[in-house]
């Protein structure tokens, strides 16, 4: 950063030309500076666009147009030639039983981590904004979960969950309760996964609804007690859910984007394992394009899931359009 | 609401309690059994405190195995290296798309907008054929280069640039700046809050991501922290959790202590720039 800031106004060459053009046109007003904004400088424009586009291209559009070329072609890595097969990728998902589980998986995942990391996250900010004592210790503790490093984590929690030795089943026995093994029967791994998934997510949602509730103007209340609204019960059905609805939209389409992406903690602890029972998208990709080298059959997959979050990124912007505005 | 008497927020406070005991109860026992012994480990009590200290045991145990400094080193490398990158391509392009006017803008806003829907696990397999072909697998640029533009940054401050006042700029052209010195010199110092979220959001996302490394990377030194928790893993066969533990807890710590440092702003910059995810 410092070697460009160094360049300096010296070495601005273009600079010079504009305002020798300017003052060679006495017949034109002399543009004010205002108007020299408005017109633009489209040289310097280009050329100050020109990193980020060439980066732009090289690293996002050029793959992406790649990717969908792959997709219809049965290339292997490593092969010196292939063919393209049409929509022949796609048919062989139909048939594949571990891509098949990994649809499953994934959604069953969103599906679990999405209604409960945001119910509880909800729960959790308005018990934080009923009361004043220690609103940043309790929002510091539920978010540390995002910064903290997944991979390191799920082995802390692979700790906690483990059938024998682990503290989390040591509770369930002096209870008297059933000792599953969480993450290596195929009935419990995806519910302990999403377990996991729900803890790290929290902190993140959390932190939205305490924006969304700081915004509710403190009136509403009031004017709810004068229309009979006692309890806290009755009054956040009555002022802070239908306030939050705008947040919550956005908090239900982050959440299911981000569990969509589910890849570091099945990755670490189970590798899609017990027999598919974990196996989800993101970690099917990985798998079919760097594991078994299919990069055809893997950008097929990868489109798939592409399709998937363009999906939930269109029904978000659809309903912000519609979303109602209150107060 | 602010001063209700302590008894009467006790039910509140106990449950925000049971709470935040399931949130923390990953870094409580990791602390505990970083330092227990593992005899001790596999009596399976719920005791935190170990009866033997092995404090030296498993930290050295983690140290002689794995270097696990050079790991933490290579993460900040690929961390401040994309960030280096995504800053310098990035500024540059918002302000131009804020402030000056040419033709061609709304394409290339356009593209953006375009960008900011794609997921970067979407183009790792193009990007793996041509950083292959280029021979540049197992290198920090490998590690660095598919990230260098980043969207979401041009993005972010493009909207940050626009509020700042056009009489502002244009008093630095009178003053006889360039339009690169006033990116760097004028523009930027005045998004600061924005530049801060921006690297905190970069930073802690690189220093988690495990997808990319995991595709590129093969050769040991050139691991990053979380590849290296999982390469020690493998070793170990994953059943010394005293040194698992250890390992784990220093890779975790920078990110959380700097957290904890400045939690207000790690906060505000992954809410507000985590909107993509």
């Amino acid at each position: 950063m410092a070697t460009v800031a160094d360049w300096g106004p010296a070495s601005c060459p273009w600079k010079t030309p504009m305002a020798d053009v300017a003052m060679q046109s006495p017949a034109v007003k002399a543009p004010t500076a205002r108007a020299r904004t408005l017109r633009g400088d489209a040289g310097i424009a280009w050329l100050l666009t020109l990193p980020a586009i060439l980066a732009y291209c090289a690293m996002i559009l050029l793959p992406l147009l790649a990717v969908l070329a792959l997709a219809f072609t049965d290339y292997e890595f490593g092969a010196r030639s292939f063919r393209w097969i049409g929509f022949g990728n796609f048919a062989d998902m139909l048939g594949d039983r571990s891509f098949s589980a990994s649809i499953r998986n994934t959604v069953i995942y969103c599906l679990f981590v999405a209604p409960l990391s945001i119910g509880i996250a909800l729960g959790l900010a308005v018990l934080i904004e009923a009361g004043a004592r220690g609103r940043a210790f309790w929002r510091a503790v539920f978010f540390l979960p995002v910064v903290s490093l997944t991979v390191a984590m799920a082995t802390a929690w692979q700790y906690l969950l483990h059938p024998s030795i682990g503290p989390v089943n040591a509770l369930l026995r002096m209870v008297g309760a059933g000792t599953p093994n969480w993450l290596g029967s195929s009935d419990w791994v995806i519910v302990s996964l999403g377990f996991i998934g729900v803890w790290e997510n929290v902190g993140f949602n959390l932190v939205l609804f305490l924006a969304g509730l700081t915004a509710i103007p403190r009136e509403l209340y009031a004017a709810s007690e004068i229309d009979g609204a006692r309890s806290g019960w009755s009054k956040f059905w009555l002022v802070t859910w239908p306030m939050l609805g705008p947040t919550m939209l956005f908090v239900i389409i982050i959440t299911m984007t981000r569990s969509i992406r589910v890849f570091d903690t099945v990755q670490t602890l189970t590798q899609g394992g017990p027999n598919n029972a974990s196996e989800v998208l993101l970690r099917t990709i990985y798998q079919e394009g760097f594991h078994y080298f299919r990069f055809g059959y893997s950008a097929a997959i990868t489109l798939v899931f592409l399709v998937i979050v363009l999906g939930l990124m269109l029904i978000q912007t659809r309903l912000i359009d519609r979303r109602v505005h209150y107060g | 609401m602010q001063s209700r008497p302590l008894i009467l927020d006790l039910p509140r406070l106990a449950l925000l309690s049971l709470a935040a005991f399931v949130v923390l109860a990953p870094y409580i026992w990791m602390v505990a059994v970083s330092v227990k012994p593992q005899d001790e480990v596999f009596k399976a009590s719920l005791s935190l405190i170990p009866q033997k200290w092995a404090l030296v045991e498993n930290y050295g145990k983690v140290l002689a195995t794995i270097p696990i400094w050079t790991y933490i080193v290579n993460g900040l490398i690929v961390c401040f290296g994309i960030l280096f990158f995504q800053i310098l391509f990035a500024v540059p392009a918002a302000y131009a798309l804020a402030k000056l006017n040419f033709r061609g803008r709304e394409l290339v806003f356009g593209f953006v907008m375009l960008g900011l829907l794609v997921p970067y696990q979407t183009t790792a397999l193009p990007l793996y054929l041509g950083i292959h072909q280029l021979g540049l697998l197992n290198s920090y640029t490998a590690l660095i280069a598919p990230f260098t533009c980043s969207v979401f940054a041009i993005f972010l401050f493009r909207q940050f640039f626009r509020a700042i006042p056009d009489d502002l700029i244009n008093a630095a052209r009178i003053d006889g700046m360039g339009e690169f010195s006033i990116v760097w010199r004028v523009v930027l110092p005045n998004a600061l809050p924005a530049a801060t979220a921006f690297a905190i959001f970069s930073v802690v996302a690189h220093w988690n991501d495990l997808f990319w490394p995991l595709i590129v990377i093969q050769k040991g030194d050139l691991y990053t922290p979380a590849m290296g928790i999982l390469a020690f893993r493998s070793v170990e066969a994953g059943e010394d959790y005293g040194a698992l533990m250890a390992a784990a807890l220093l890779v975790t710590a920078p990110l959380v202590l700097a957290f904890l440092l400045a939690q207000r702003r790690f906060i505000e910059g992954i809410t507000m720039t985590g909107l993509k995810g």
